[in-house]
């Protein structure tokens, strides 16, 4: 298949976010389950960060919606949480853009913080709150993750030629 | 400003769209936690989930095929052996249960009390996909099609899972009884006392709470469903009490449970039909 460079970009992208979705619902081991990084905010907050004129809270909204569908979560949760990231990452894009690798992380810790946060005050609205404290290692893995997934979306996307 | 396809369009600023797509967000969620208005939308949101679903349970399937081609015919004939000593013994404890069952209609009948009508189950997989990390929720391979209706109780060989609470076409979602929003009514099999068993979000734990410390239950009891509230049929184990605390400075005991049924393994579940009640939806099979 011969793609002109648009749909080369647009590929990439959606491949990516694809690739995190079906990460975000491939069963795991139950033992393993609370270790699964937030992949779909991961991918986003890269998109967010390289570029935001494309990739901001409009798709962060679609990721969300898609996810609640397929997590069967309340319809809107996830999507709110997830614009909120979309939102903060393009605003601080510029910023996090000139940070080191560590630093960046920690910066993506927070924005995974938040984006689990918000979830957990929904569902603890609707008396569904977990009561684990291993609810924020999935921040904490994402955040370790970072800094490979960083360099493997990087090379992604100078493949897909997009700028 | 240009979208996520390169194309130009005059959009609004980052706060502007946070602003409403945010209020959307939030009106979606009364929407689907208040009036359950949502509940067709999201059954066709499912259908086109569905997709994505099998895509994501492929390598789980293929992999347990492979394990499974490989299997030895060793083990097999061991399994083969331990399943004809199981079936022996369940075969042996049946033999009571049925001149059991008698006397209970008879006893029933001199009580005249409604007969207790024999449940009507039917198994149905599970399809290797992970709902919300912690929640408990699985999803199975039946669906509105099948006759599966939302609230329908859902038990395994060793007792109750939990209860359907979404349905689509061929697929519905099961909350399990561990999911942090699930409360089940039950009794202590031993001494009759009735409570009411929460799901924590912990994989193999569930809790007991609202009992005194003067209640009459043990460590080691077994919590059988009570049928109370009309979800779920009386008389099957739910859990057994682990661990009781009494903290004098708290007002009721803490106390901890394990599921009955063997929630976080085994590839298969009964979806139950009660007896007595109308079943709803039309069987296809």
């Amino acid at each position: 298949m011969r793609l002109g460079p648009d749909g080369r970009r647009r590929m990439t992208l959606i491949g990516t976010f694809a690739a995190a979705v079906i990460l975000a619902i491939m069963p795991f081991p139950t033992w393993a389950e609370p270790f699964r990084p937030d992949w779909i905010g991961l991918v986003l907050i890269y998109w967010c960060l390289a570029i935001p004129e494309r990739v901001s809270v409009g798709t962060g909204w679609l990721l969300g919606f898609i996810q609640d569908i397929l997590y069967g979560s309340l319809l809107g949760s996830n999507a709110l949480a997830k614009t909120l990231v979309a939102f903060l990452a393009v605003r601080l894009h510029l910023q996090l853009r000139m940070f080191p690798r560590w630093q960046q992380a920690v910066s993506v810790l927070g924005l995974l913080v938040a984006n689990q946060l918000l979830v957990l005050w929904i569902r603890g609205a609707i008396g569904q709150a977990p009561e684990t404290i291993s609810y924020w290692t999935p921040s904490i893995v994402g955040a370790l993750l970072w800094p490979w997934l960083f360099v493997i979306l990087r090379d992604l996307r100078r493949r897909g030629g997009i700028a | 400003m240009i979208n996520v396809f390169g194309r130009s369009i005059g959009a609004p600023s980052h706060l502007t769209r946070l602003v409403l797509l945010s209020a959307l967000s939030v009106a979606l969620m009364m929407l689907d936690h208040r009036g359950h208005h949502l509940e067709k939308i999201r059954a066709g949101l499912n259908v086109l989930a569905y997709p994505i679903q099998i895509i994501a349970s492929a390598p789980a399937y293929i992999g347990r095929g492979i394990a499974d081609f490989f299997t030895t015919r060793g083990t097999l004939r061991e399994d083969n052996e331990k399943l004809l000593a199981e079936r022996q013994s369940l075969l042996a404890r049946l033999q009571q249960f049925e001149p059991l069952e008698q006397e209970n209609r008879r006893l029933r009948q001199m009580l005249v009390s409604a007969a207790l009508v024999a449940d009507k189950a039917i198994a149905a997989e599970l399809v290797e996909v992970s709902s919300e990390p912690f929640t408990r929720k699985v999803v199975v391979a039946k669906g509105s099609q099948d006759g599966v209706y939302v609230g329908q109780s859902v038990i395994d060989a060793h007792g109750v899972m939990g209860q359907v609470t979404q349905v689509a076409g061929h697929v519905s979602r099961v909350t399990l009884i561990t999911d942090a929003g699930h409360a089940i009514p039950v009794l202590n099999n031993r001494s009759g006392l009735r409570a009411l068993v929460f799901g924590t979000g912990n994989p193999d734990t569930v809790k007991v709470p609202y009992l005194t410390a003067n209640a009459d239950i043990k460590e080691g009891d077994l919590l059988v469903s009570s049928g109370m509230g009309g979800t779920f049929p009386p008389g099957y184990p739910v859990a057994r009490v682990v661990k009781i605390v009494n903290d004098p400075n708290e007002a009721f005991l803490a106390i901890t449970a394990k599921p009955a049924a063997q929630l976080n393994h085994g590839k298969q579940v009964l979806l139950i039909w009660r007896g007595n009640v109308p079943q709803s939806g039309g069987k296809s099979k």
